[in-house]
């Protein structure tokens, strides 16, 4: 039986409008053999969470380049939970101190990725990380 | 004497190269050589003299012998007052105009308190809400002295009214508040993506700005016609000057449309171009962009004041080429693409301070910025001739290069209807995305470097000291907000949104009901509430 191709949403929240390394990275995640959905700009955690349940996303990526990252991540982890799929991976990147990339990882994003990785490290890791979910 | 072709084949020997490709940064092929042969066109039509058609060498005939480019440091931060601070730190290291950096909520059109605006509020520009925050902004800075720019959109008819009449409280006229307001929404779609209604009505407002602007603001520039956000989203520097123009001449045709003369309005379009690090293709760029709308504004349009023509220019080193990488080299990166903008002979400048992709810079940072256009403008000694590089052979070939290549681009933006056509279908947006991607490709393979990133990168980073917004400023500025709403004249703020309302629908100039909503304290988000509402909302198509 063939495995199941994982689906990756990447989502943009917050306000900012820097969307060339989320194309990049959903253009690479596809390229890597990923089902990928792109949100778009401009997303609430709400809307977030939202599409990750509706598109069945075994995984997350986020990208935010505004500075919001230390109130948007948690929040979209926090809906996710709430609304059942708190075993879907969330990752994310973005101009994000290390500092903030260290609590990050603490509230429960599995990655951080910030300036310099290469989007092969990205779709490595999702290979070696993301699992379908059950 | 020997053709250049006959050099190449029996002197030349293509292998002693080293096995490296030699092209630029947006990835167009260079020769080894250039020589008379590869310049074509006729000194008189396409370069002639700085100051004169088509503008080539420069659109003042004593550029900077006569006076030096204007050193404007982009800044903004947390509170206005915050940001106040900065500015007369600024103007007290010599700086002589002041550009505005706004925070996401403000850019987007939403107040402080807005659910939206959580976690954004002063994050990455100044917050403002109201003309209080604008008062602020401005305390003990006379409007009148200083010019102003100030990088926003989508709001932007209601940050310039705020401004408007700040200088009006301060017993400034309107005719002698001098400043740019960025206003370029057709780059919005195509690249910075800070958009409320859809682009037509978008341009609707940006020409209501214009007009309004010749009539009782005509020291005010308008709109500042920005190829900055294209080239950071991925561009070329051919598309970066072709989408550009193509956008400049889509404002011109609405306000021509408008019933405006072209001669009056288009002296006050001002440019703001990108400069990346390939330093002679980032000076042929400026050179060709001088050319290009010189001769458009002259034949498509029938312009006949020299200053419709002159393209003039802000223009600010490439934030997206600095690395968070061992981020004093950016020090390095800066100084040298701020040299290529004074060889390209820009009017005005803002250089990155070292720590930009780590945070907004620290005040050391900044200053460093700053010195290194002071050291550029006297100690180099650049200045004291105008066009210095104009004649070189290679210089002049990759400006008639990237000319013809750009016009390319125009024509094919031509038969597609416009930009707004060109938009709606998401062909520079495309192309953007396509040549962002490729570049990243030849990055990973290494075909492209960038030093202590992908190249002599070093294991452990030294931190460097950056600037910490302080978390609790949100909760002031929401509260500040809140109590403002409470204690206003709620029937007068209805009274002048319904105004603006009516002028969203019946096409009158919406500006002269938006400085009047913002006088009686209407905030920016209300007003963008106004054209949600009226003009409907814009949402990403998401093309990847």
């Amino acid at each position: 039986m063939a495995e199941k191709r994982l689906r990756i949403l990447v989502a943009k929240p917050g306000l900012d409008g820097h969307d060339r390394g989320a194309k990049i990275i959903a253009r690479a995640l596809r390229d890597g053999g990923f089902e990928v959905i792109y949100t778009g700009l401009h997303q609430t955690p709400e809307m977030i969470a939202e599409a990750a349940v509706q598109e069945d996303a075994d995984a997350v990526g986020l990208s935010i380049l505004s500075g919001a990252h230390m109130t948007l991540f948690p929040e979209v982890i926090r809906l996710l939970t709430e609304k059942g799929a708190g075993d879907v991976a969330v990752f994310g990147g973005g101009i994000i101190p290390e500092e903030d990339a260290g609590k990050l990882r603490e509230l429960g994003v599995k990655a951080v990725f910030t300036p310099g990785a290469s989007t092969e490290d990205i779709v490595k890791w999702v290979r070696e990380n993301v699992r379908p979910r059950e | 004497m020997k053709s250049k072709q006959e050099w190449l084949e029996q002197v030349y020997n293509r292998g002693k190269e080293r096995p490296v490709r030699f092209s630029t940064l947006s990835d167009l092929e260079v020769e080894p050589l250039y020589t008379p042969e590869d310049v074509k066109g006729d000194y008189a039509a396409t370069l002639g003299y700085p100051g004169e058609f088509p503008y080539t060498r420069g659109v003042y005939e004593s550029m900077y012998r006569g006076r030096l480019w204007t050193m404007r440091q982009f800044a903004g931060f947390g509170l206005a007052e915050d940001t106040n601070r900065r500015f007369r730190f600024l103007l007290s290291q010599g700086q002589d105009g002041l550009s505005t950096a706004f925070d996401m909520p403000t850019l987007m059109g939403y107040d402080a308190d807005h659910e939206r605006s959580i976690g954004e509020v002063g994050r990455e520009g100044v917050s403002v809400t109201s003309i209080h925050d604008m008062a602020r902004l401005f305390d003990q800075i006379p409007i009148g002295k200083v010019s102003t720019s100030m990088t926003i959109n989508c709001s932007a008819s209601v940050l310039l009214a705020m401004y408007l009449v700040q200088a009006e409280r301060q017993g400034v006229p309107w005719e002698q508040v001098s400043g740019t307001i960025q206003n370029d929404m057709l780059k919005e779609y195509i690249a910075q993506k800070e958009w409320i209604c859809p682009p037509a009505p978008a341009v609707r407002i940006v020409t209501d700005m214009i007009e309004f602007c010749t009539k009782q603001a005509p020291r005010f520039h308008p709109v500042s016609i920005s190829g900055y956000h294209i080239r950071e989203a991925g561009a070329t520097a051919v598309q970066e000057l072709a989408f550009t123009i193509a956008d400049g001449l889509c404002y011109v045709q609405n306000g021509v449309e408008r019933g405006l003369d072209v001669d009056e309005f288009a002296p006050r379009l001002s440019f703001f171009w990108d400069i990346h690090s390939d330093f002679l293709e980032e000076i042929a760029k400026l050179r060709a962009g001088r050319r290009m709308w010189a001769r458009l504004m002259k034949e498509r349009f029938g312009a006949k004041n020299p200053r419709s023509m002159m393209l003039r220019t802000h223009a600010q080193t490439a934030g997206v080429s600095l690395t968070a990488q061992q981020p004093v080299n950016n020090v390095v990166r800066v100084a040298i693409q701020a040299l290529a903008g004074v060889l390209g002979g820009v009017q005005s400048m803002h250089t990155n301070s070292m720590d930009e992709t780590l945070a907004l810079p620290t005040e050391q940072a900044v200053m460093v910025a700053l010195r290194t256009q002071q050291i550029i403008a006297e100690e180099t000694g650049v200045i004291n001739t105008i066009d210095p590089l104009g004649g070189s052979y290679a210089v002049e070939a990759l400006t008639e290069r990237m000319e013809a290549d750009a016009m390319e681009y125009i024509r094919k933006i031509d038969a597609m209807g416009g930009m707004l056509r060109a938009i709606d279908v998401g062909y520079p947006q495309r192309e953007i995305a396509e040549a962002a991607f490729l570049y990243q490709r030849q990055l990973e393979q290494g075909i492209k470097t960038v030093v202590g990133v992908n190249k002599y990168s070093i294991p452990e980073e030294i931190p460097i000291e950056v600037l910490k917004i302080d978390k609790e400023l949100e909760e002031r500025q929401i509260q500040r907000v809140r109590k403002m709403k409470r204690e206003r004249d709620s029937a007068a703020v209805r009274e002048a949104l319904r105004r603006v309302a009516e002028a969203c629908r019946n096409g009158e100039n919406l500006m002269e009901p938006i400085c009047d909503a913002v006088r009686n304290d209407a905030t920016v988000g209300e007003i963008s509430d106004i054209y949600r509402a009226e003009f409907g909302v814009y949402k990403d198509p998401g093309w990847i």
